[in-house]
């Protein structure tokens, strides 16, 4: 379906795109023009079908495909495995500088990369960001510890927390190194397939500590708070045009991961753990999900894709959906999307080796 | 309550959303009557089209698609003995000695009519308990599910066949190499052979393409034979529909096993159908007949597996855990069309809930009735020339392995379990509990770590766990009562009793030799499952350390009775010996199949996928089928048109081989 409306979309398009050059004939920066007409572009997405970044994907692509000039057929390719490793190796080695692959990543693309995996065969210095998608999560902590809220969180010292995780190299590397800036002493079980697994664990009583991505907190975990089984605690935060964190505009009345380490640690947050824990954050939330260019791409094509997002975003239909389909964030290209894409792809080399030394030594990763 | 049931009955009924369920139908057949392509493949075919959907029709497209591929792969199973698709497998056991027997159409009729019953129970399950289903799957701990991996496992004992010590060892080497890839509790990497492909683990499809389809397709290919000894379909429409209601209560007992193993998150469905299969033999008095055409091996597995569909759905619906395979993607299209599954699927969407039920209940009743009307013409297939088919279905095999990763890796692993899964059947090592053990490994390792972890070592006297160890010995004491005699069929007729195996075994040592190296490779893989784990972290390695060193032992033992036992005894099992005994010889082996597989492998690592199996089927028809060139060029044609199309509204690059590596060509070419 997709396909047949941006091909009918792709017509139309033409058809306006012939008029219009009837009117205006001589067009001085045609040499520079980007045209995809009746070209297709494949979306590259190193996860399976169904997943968060494929839906996130397939939701963008229709309104890539209707603002991109030349209106192209735009289809998103599945190229699973290795935890994405697999597929954005694969596009760093063969996609070509044409505008016609792209990849989507995430941060389960972007951790391996920051950790120094020997696996990764790719290296975001390379890529040029065309869109960036923040997304952002929860804390919460069961009601039976008697922690109203993140001021009684000295009521925990002494006592055991567990969390379920899906593995100290995966996205919950993030809870990981935070729960311990804050001092909590956390048992991190492993082997969850899903942040949802994660909460099945916490409502069973298994876990007593959890987290949840935006959404999925409104919809599945609000509910546990509301019938007073849990406690919010903090939020992972968002970040301004800056980089600065600041609180996560669907949260404000929830401290953020900062300001939570500053009331309880009572110092503002600093020195190697905590730069090392705000690369992670940030590759995590809000860069989590990078759209990106292959290497040399020339900056007409970039700038054409940027324009299209710039456009996309002030369509009527896409802001109709993007609440559903984004989870109330909003997608970043231009000088924010870059400096997400900075932030939450590099990382000061001594705070990468502090992290692998500490996941070395206590959850037996290797490197 | 009623209200929403009673609007989401009246939605469903318009022209538009019946159209759509449809159309999720017809495509849930197609792809669960080609092997190897199921509820994922599906999903995948539809994704594209849901964006922009009204949510009613997508949902209506989505579960049509899933409720019926359980339905439709009754035909490949049954038919030609090549799963149709993971659900039904175990339907092959007993399905396909039917056809061979001429008994084609009261197996598929039986199956049918279990299948509708089936998923209408599920439905009408899904229906009545989703509003108060939430705190009972909220009960099942890790712990539980732990000692329901071991319930799992325990069925080994019933499908093994002649020896349990075979089946103990199948099962132990389905288990290492579900071990392969990441530890569930450190994420080392475990017995990968330092191939990048292994550290993900090998993926379920490959498995059961590779133990079931390519041992089925190569012995067929060498037979050169249609597949249906007999003349005609048997005019046995009726009886299996009557089979199947005299055997109601196995039909609601699977049903409500499916339902259940469905709806506990994390049990998953991938053995639903061996476990109904097992359940069926424990509970037959006289259960000889068993793997040689009992139809309640027919009408158990298929009441569960398109039962387990309406339990699966409880936990996705409910707390967005997917309870089968199919239901991971379904999620992902809840999400594209606005629809976050969580409590308010029980309240303010409850409306949603009871449109899927209801869609699951029409599209069972609807797919069943196609499947009848279809059955006719396609059970002719049967009768003709499996050499004019094997073609299409090696192809099609092929396109199903390389969904799994979409990498050249997934054609080589397909072949080499392929090799396993022939001397496996060679030598009656049982394939079944190969698989029991592959998929139970993680889910055991896994929750025994979890549970571990959460509860220590007090989670045994969970009454839970206490109830859950009861119903696992009694199992096993059940399946060790049943039927299992080491000694073989040479004991059995010194005391009188009657056996449709004769001496079975190799009577000399230079006989026996394919046996003996195959248990020595056998030994040496646990061997190696011995010294690569025990370097590990403790928690990576204990699992997978003790589980290979005790199979050892047990390889040991029957490496032992290869040269000392009597003649006739159940390790000395080897097919092709016990053919020369029953006469059946007919100086054939399997290798000029394999030879073709070879062909075409290593072909398409050269050529890329599309130019070799273009070439491969010209060759085969030509060669081996000896269909003139003008309709081998046509019927080659076909089938890459086909293939074209899948993997158009697939969006993917078909296996590349070093061809394409130096020169640019165009789709689907490259």
């Amino acid at each position: 379906m997709t396909k047949n409306i941006t091909h009918r979309r792709n017509f139309l398009g033409m058809s306006v795109a012939l008029a219009t050059a009837a009117f205006i004939s001589p067009m001085p920066a045609m040499a520079d023009a980007v045209d995809f007409s009746d070209k297709t572009i494949e979306f590259v997405i190193p996860f399976g079908v169904g997943g968060g970044s494929d839906t996130w994907a397939r939701f963008n692509a229709p309104f890539l495909s209707k603002h991109l000039p030349g209106q192209p057929t735009v289809v998103v390719k599945n190229q699973p495995g290795g935890g994405s490793i697999t597929g954005a190796s694969q596009f760093a080695s063969r996609a070509k500088p044409d505008g016609l692959s792209i990849l989507g990543t995430s941060g389960s693309t972007q951790f391996p990369y920051l950790l120094g995996d020997p696996r990764v065969k790719y290296d975001y210095k390379d890529w040029k960001v065309v869109l960036a998608a923040p997304t952002g999560g929860v804390a919460y902590i069961s009601s039976s510890f008697g922690v109203k809220s993140l001021a009684d969180l000295g009521k925990l010292k002494g006592q055991r927390l567990v969390y379920g995780s899906q593995g100290a190299t995966s996205l919950d590397l993030v809870p990981l190194l935070g729960f311990r800036l804050l001092g909590l002493d956390v048992q991190h079980v492993f082997g969850m397939k899903s942040r949802g697994e994660g909460r099945l664990a916490f409502e069973r009583g298994e876990a007593n500590i959890d987290y949840q991505t935006t959404s999925a907190y409104l919809k599945s975990s609000l509910p546990i708070v509301q019938e007073g089984k849990a406690v919010p605690l903090f939020s992972w935060g968002a970040t301004d045009d800056d980089g600065k964190l600041i609180r996560d505009p669907n949260f404000p009345e929830l401290p953020h991961i900062g300001e939570a380490i500053e009331m309880v640690t009572g110092k503002k947050p600093s020195g190697t753990e905590w730069e090392a824990f705000k690369s992670f954050l940030i590759a995590g939330f809000p860069a989590q999900k990078l759209l990106v260019l292959p290497k040399g791409t020339p900056d007409n094509i970039v700038e054409a894709y940027r324009a299209a997002v710039r456009k996309m975003k002030l369509d009527p239909e896409y802001q109709a959906a993007k609440v559903e389909a984004l989870g109330g964030y909003e997608q970043l290209t231009d000088k924010a999307g870059e400096s997400l894409f900075k932030e939450g792809t590099t990382i000061d080399p001594k705070a990468r080796d502090w992290v692998r030394a500490l996941l070395e030594k206590e959850y037996n990763a290797r490197f | 309550m009623l209200e929403a049931m009673q609007s989401a009955f009246v939605g469903l009924l318009s022209f538009q959303h019946f159209a759509y369920m449809l159309l999720g139908i017809v495509v849930g057949l197609g792809v669960g009557i080609l092997p190897g392509l199921g509820g994922i493949a599906g999903m995948s075919l539809l994704m594209p089209f849901i964006y922009g959907m009204d949510q009613v029709s997508a949902l209506a497209m989505l579960v049509g698609m899933v409720a019926v591929i359980p339905t439709g792969d009754t035909f490949t199973s049954v038919l030609m003995g090549i799963p149709g698709s993971s659900a039904s497998q175990a339907t092959v056991l007993d399905g396909f000695p039917l056809a061979k027997k001429g008994q084609a159409a009261r197996a598929l009729s039986a199956a049918f009519s279990a299948s509708l019953l089936g998923g209408v129970f599920g439905a009408l399950l899904l229906t009545g308990f989703v509003v108060v289903a939430k705190p009972l799957i909220l009960s099942f701990t890790t712990a539980e599910l732990f000692m329901f991996a071991l319930l799992g496992l325990s069925v080994v004992g019933v499908l093994a066949g002649e020896s349990i010590m075979r089946g103990v060892v199948t099962c132990g080497l389905g288990l290492m190499v579900g071990a392969i890839g990441a530890a569930p509790a450190t994420g080392e990497s475990r017995f990968d052979l330092g191939i990048d492909y292994l550290v993900d683990g090998v993926p379920l499809v490959i498995i059961g393409l590779g133990l079931f389809a390519i041992p089925e397709i190569a012995d067929l290919i060498r037979r050169s034979r249609p597949i249906a000894s007999d003349s005609g379909l048997g005019a046995g429409w009726l009886q299996g529909v009557r089979d199947t209601f005299k055997h109601w209560f196995l039909v609601l007992r699977c049903s409500a096993l499916g339902t259940f193993i469905g709806a506990i998150p994390g049990l998953g469905g991938g053995v639903v159908d061996w476990i109904a299969y097992g359940h069926a033999v424990q509970t037959t008095k006289d259960s000889s007949n068993f793997g040689k055409g009992e139809i309640k091996g027919v009408i158990a597995p298929e009441a569960a597996n398109n039962a387990l569909q309406g339990g699966a759905l409880m936990p996705t619906l409910l707390f967005g855990i997917p309870g089968s395979g199919s239901m991971a993607v379904f999620l992902g299209g809840m999400v594209l069309l606005g629809l976050q599954p969580g409590p308010s699927m029980v309240t303010t969407d409850l409306e949603l809930t009871y449109t899927i039920a209801w869609t699951l209940a029409f599209s069972s009743i609807v797919g069943a009735a196609i499947c009848f009307f279809l059955a006719v013409p396609i059970a002719r297939l049967t009768f003709v020339p499996f050499n004019l088919i094997a073609p299409f279905m090696i192809m099609i095999i092929c396109f199903a392995a390389f969904q799994a990763r979409r990498d050249l890796t997934d054609l080589l692993v397909l072949f080499a379990v392929g090799i396993v899964g022939i001397f496996l059947r060679r030598f009656g090592w049982p394939r079944p509990a190969f698989l029991i053990g592959f998929v139970l490994s993680s889910q055991a390792e896994n929750y025994l770590y979890q549970a571990l972890q959460f509860y220590g070592w007090e989670f045994v006297q969970r009454p839970g766990v206490l109830i859950i160890g009861a119903l696992t010995i009694a199992s096993t004491l059940m399946a060790l009562r049943s039927r299992v005699s080491e000694e073989g069929a040479v004991t059995k007729e010194a005391r009188g009793e009657e056996t449709d195996r004769p001496v079975i075994g190799g009577a000399n040592k230079a006989e026996r030799r394919p046996q003996i190296v195959f248990a020595v490779l056998l030994l040496a893989t646990f061997l190696y499952g011995v010294m690569s784990s025990a370097p590990l972290s403790f928690l990576g390695s204990v699992f997978p350390f003790y589980t290979s060193a005790l199979m050892v032992a047990f390889t040991g033992y029957m490496l032992m009775m290869l040269f000392v036992a009597k003649p006739g005894h159940s390790s000395h099992y080897d097919q092709e010996l016990a053919a020369k005994v029953k006469g059946a010889d007919d100086g054939t082996t399997v290798w000029p199949s394999v030879g073709w597989f070879v062909f075409l492998f290593s072909m398409t690592a050269v050529l890329g996928f599309i130019i070799s199996i273009a070439i491969f089927i010209t060759t085969f028809l030509m060669v081996r089928t000896q269909l003139g060139v003008a309709r081998s060029l046509l019927y080659t044609g076909l089938c890459i048109a086909f293939m074209s199309t899948l993997g158009h509204y697939l969006t993917l690059d078909f296996p590349a081989g070093l061809l394409q590596h130096y020169v640019e060509m165009p789709w689907p070419l490259k």
